[in-house]
């Protein structure tokens, strides 16, 4: 495949690990958030944290769009599943996600009509095949996702299917990671920002983080050369005494985002005033909803929902994950109660998710991390 | 182009051939083509691959190996001496 087996190569990844040692200081301890779970999955699938030196370490962020879904919203989700002449469609990995009683899956097993799509383009072709149906898509994901949901709701306006709705879950990246910023709970030195949302929204939402937090951030790719050289971008930014937003990933994110895209989601979208984060707790402005042109297709205002919010399990720490304060190892269940077949959090479901990176990867332990 | 009016295209898939939305990257039919690479997302091209500029972060990343390795045959000529 062209642009990815070139940025796979173990040579050059050493040669960039060599880099790295030699531009540290081996005095500093270096705190690196890679903010999107498609890089922590990568880390671990490529083993790039064992060609990091001892005094750099990466810390896991919040950028996995499933794991940051509260129990409340599966609920309400399930509740809605399960209503009348009902086909509920979702992701794949959303399917296995616990709510307070069951998850999707289980409610399916009970004779809901749940069903797995790939695109919400799917949900729209089911709707039009089952036109005495009414079939909702539950939306989820960062602004990397949002524009496909807004343009497949712009189509469905546009050809009169009456019989679509979705329950919107899109979040967008800047809140949760100006929350992080403001908690005492966590010193970082910089980020490897997420590459992925950055091809929609840009490079500028970030320069907030140089400017008012004063640590670096580098927009990177997602494989082992990508991650690597990002890593030593923000080590030169540090040891040079700069601080800025730089762009590692120039290949697939131009600097003003993808306008088009942005323009898509204004139209069908608004920001909703609060949003629970699972974990995280209540962000306002941080998710999206359907503006009041789009209202007929909102599943939230077609359904009733118990809408309330749910505490998680007592056992889970996913919220100390998410935020980085913990590695997935450190959470009591992880490995035993947890797993990727029997989850108790969110971390665990998702592919993204640093516990299933941790699980999936062989990583149980401690292993080569630094006090 | 397999249908206009929708924005569907046919694309290469790592060698499996299907149908993607390239609507978010033109509305009008400018914007991409054949040959063109592109981000998949959910059935979506999201962003268009930059040839161009792969081939310069790569440039950049072979250039470091280069220097390291200069600096490894430096190495292993001084400890001749
Ligand atoms: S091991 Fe399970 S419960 Fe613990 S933080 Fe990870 S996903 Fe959450």
């Amino acid at each position: 495949m062209k642009f990815v087996d070139e940025f796979r190569d173990a040579e050059l990844g050493r040669v960039l690990a060599g880099e790295i040692l030699a531009a540290v200081d081996p005095e500093r301890h270096y705190k690196l958030m890679e903010v999107c779970g498609g890089h922590t999955h990568s880390i671990y699938k490529y083993g790039v944290d064992d060609l990091l030196p001892d005094n750099v370490e990466l810390v896991h962020g919040p950028g996995c769009p499933v794991c940051v879904i509260p129990m409340g919203r599966v609920d309400d989700g399930i509740a809605i599943a399960r209503a009348e002449n009902v086909i509920f469609t979702c992701f794949g990995d959303m399917m296995r996600v616990p709510g307070s009683e069951q998850s999707l899956l289980e409610a399916k097993a009970e004779g809901a009509d749940v069903r797995m799509v790939y695109s919400p383009l799917d949900a729209l072709r089911l709707a039009k095949a089952n036109p005495d149906r009414d079939v909702v898509f539950f939306a989820l994901g960062f602004e990397t996702t949002a524009p496909s949901t807004a343009l497949t709701m712009k189509r469905a306006k546009a050809e009169g299917v009456s019989n679509f709705f979705c329950m919107c879950n899109h979040v967008t990246i800047v809140p949760p990671l100006r929350a992080l910023l403001d908690s005492p709970d966590l010193r970082l030195d910089g980020f490897i920002g997420p590459g992925h949302v950055s091809t929609v929204v840009g490079a500028r939402p970030f320069e907030f983080i140089p400017a008012d937090y004063g640590k670096p951030v580098v927009i990177s790719g997602f494989e082992p050369l990508d991650i690597l050289q990002s890593a030593l971008m923000i080590i030169n930014q540090l040891e040079g005494e700069r601080c800025e937003v730089e762009n590692q990933y120039t290949r697939v994110v131009p600097y003003e985002g993808n306008l088009r895209a942005l323009e898509v989601m204004a139209e069908v979208f608004e920001l909703r005033p609060h949003f629970e984060w699972r974990g995280l707790g209540f962000i306002s402005q941080s998710a999206l909803r359907l503006s009041d042109a789009y209202a007929e297709f909102d599943a939230e205002r077609r359904y009733e929902t118990p809408g309330v919010r749910v505490a998680d399990p007592k056992a889970c720490q996913c919220g100390e994950v998410l935020k980085g304060v913990i590695k997935p190892w450190e959470c009591k269940v992880f490995g035993t109660a947890c797993t990727p077949e029997h989850a108790i959090g969110t971390c665990m479901v998702s592919p993204e998710g640093a516990c299933a990176a941790y699980y999936n990867y062989g990583r149980f332990a401690r292993d080569r991390e630094v006090v | 182009m397999v249908d206009e009016a929708n924005r569907l295209a046919r694309v290469d898939v790592a060698g499996v051939r299907r149908n993607v939305n390239v609507g978010l990257l033109d509305d009008d039919g400018e914007g991409v083509g054949p040959g063109d690479w592109v981000l998949i997302h959910v059935g979506f091209a999201i962003s268009q691959v930059d040839e161009e500029e792969a081939l310069a972060t790569r440039r950049l990343l072979e250039g470091m190996g280069a220097d390291y390795e200069q600096e490894l045959e430096e190495l292993k000529a001084s400890a001749i001496e």
